[in-house]
């Protein structure tokens, strides 16, 4: 199967996931920069699509999009108050912060340019298996160590944030 | 430009690093810097798996760990959050300096 208009939905995806970007990290309201962040995480689950990775996408939207951005919310609606909204935006030390990411950005710009040729132009189309049962075979195989682990790292977070969150230990 | 390679695929990667960078640097709300951590492990999600199309599935089975390991952090960092908002009542990253000298 054939992919089709390739370069519009790239270009659509790619300047929706940067403004949802732009748009969390300025917004004075926390509640629009997590729809802002939900627009960003959406419009990155179709590029996965793009890449020929539908399970990472479907995940992203489950998890990410569908779970930690809900936990966003909820704690959003616990802590934030209107005082915090009339407030100054930007922190005492946003001059350093900005000159940092600037040099960053520098860096990032001469990797790619320097780099141009490490990066191949055409990529080949992937044969028609199932994505899913090769990652479940993966996960399940090589990886098994990692996947318990991150069973166990679940369940330390899950312990870690209810004794945080409660009123009296 | 024709053909989309990977190229393309990491520079919205590194732009989405850096606006998330910029974000955790900047601002004074506690949950906008969580939710620019967040985008921080996006961009490199998007970056792992552009590189899995060219070398194998290596790089799709890290990022679900990514997201995996992005969900037990954003759970903790926010119960924190409520820890502190608790005592103090503010979310104002520039009010969290009990420990400075």
């Amino acid at each position: 199967m054939q992919p089709v208009a390739t370069t519009f939905f790239f270009y659509l995806l790619a300047g929706l996931a940067i403004l949802g970007g732009v748009l969390v990290i300025t917004r004075r309201n926390a509640v629009h920069s997590a729809l802002a962040l939900i627009l960003t995480l959406l419009s990155l689950a179709g590029l996965y699509l793009m890449l020929y990775a539908p399970f990472v996408a479907g995940v992203q939207i489950i998890l990410y999009a569908g779970g930690i951005m809900v936990l966003f919310l909820f704690v959003i609606m616990l802590v934030s108050i209107e005082k915090s909204q009339k407030q100054e935006q930007f922190n005492s030390i946003w001059l350093v912060g900005l000159l940092s990411a600037v040099a960053l950005g520098g860096l990032l710009v001469a990797v790619f340019v320097k780099g141009k040729e490490l990066f191949p132009e055409r990529m080949a189309l992937p044969p028609e298996q199932s994505n899913t049962q090769a990652i479940g075979i993966a996960l399940y195989g090589t990886y098994l160590f990692a996947f318990e682990m991150a069973s166990l790292l679940l369940l330390v977070a899950i312990i870690g944030a209810v004794v945080m969150a409660k009123k009296r230990i | 430009m024709a053909t989309i390679s990977t190229l393309h695929y990491l520079v919205v990667a590194a732009a989405l690093f850096i606006l998330g960078v910029i974000g955790v640097l900047t601002r004074r709300n506690v949950v906008i810097v969580l939710m620019s951590i967040e985008l921080i492990l996006n961009a490199v999600n998007l970056n792992l798996v552009a590189f899995s199309r060219l070398w194998g599935l290596q790089g799709q089975v890290f990022s679900i760990f990514v997201i995996t390991d992005a969900a037990a952090e954003a759970a903790v960092g926010l119960g924190i959050l409520i820890a502190f908002f608790r005592n103090k009542e503010t979310v104002n990253v520039d009010e969290v300096d009990l420990m400075k000298w």
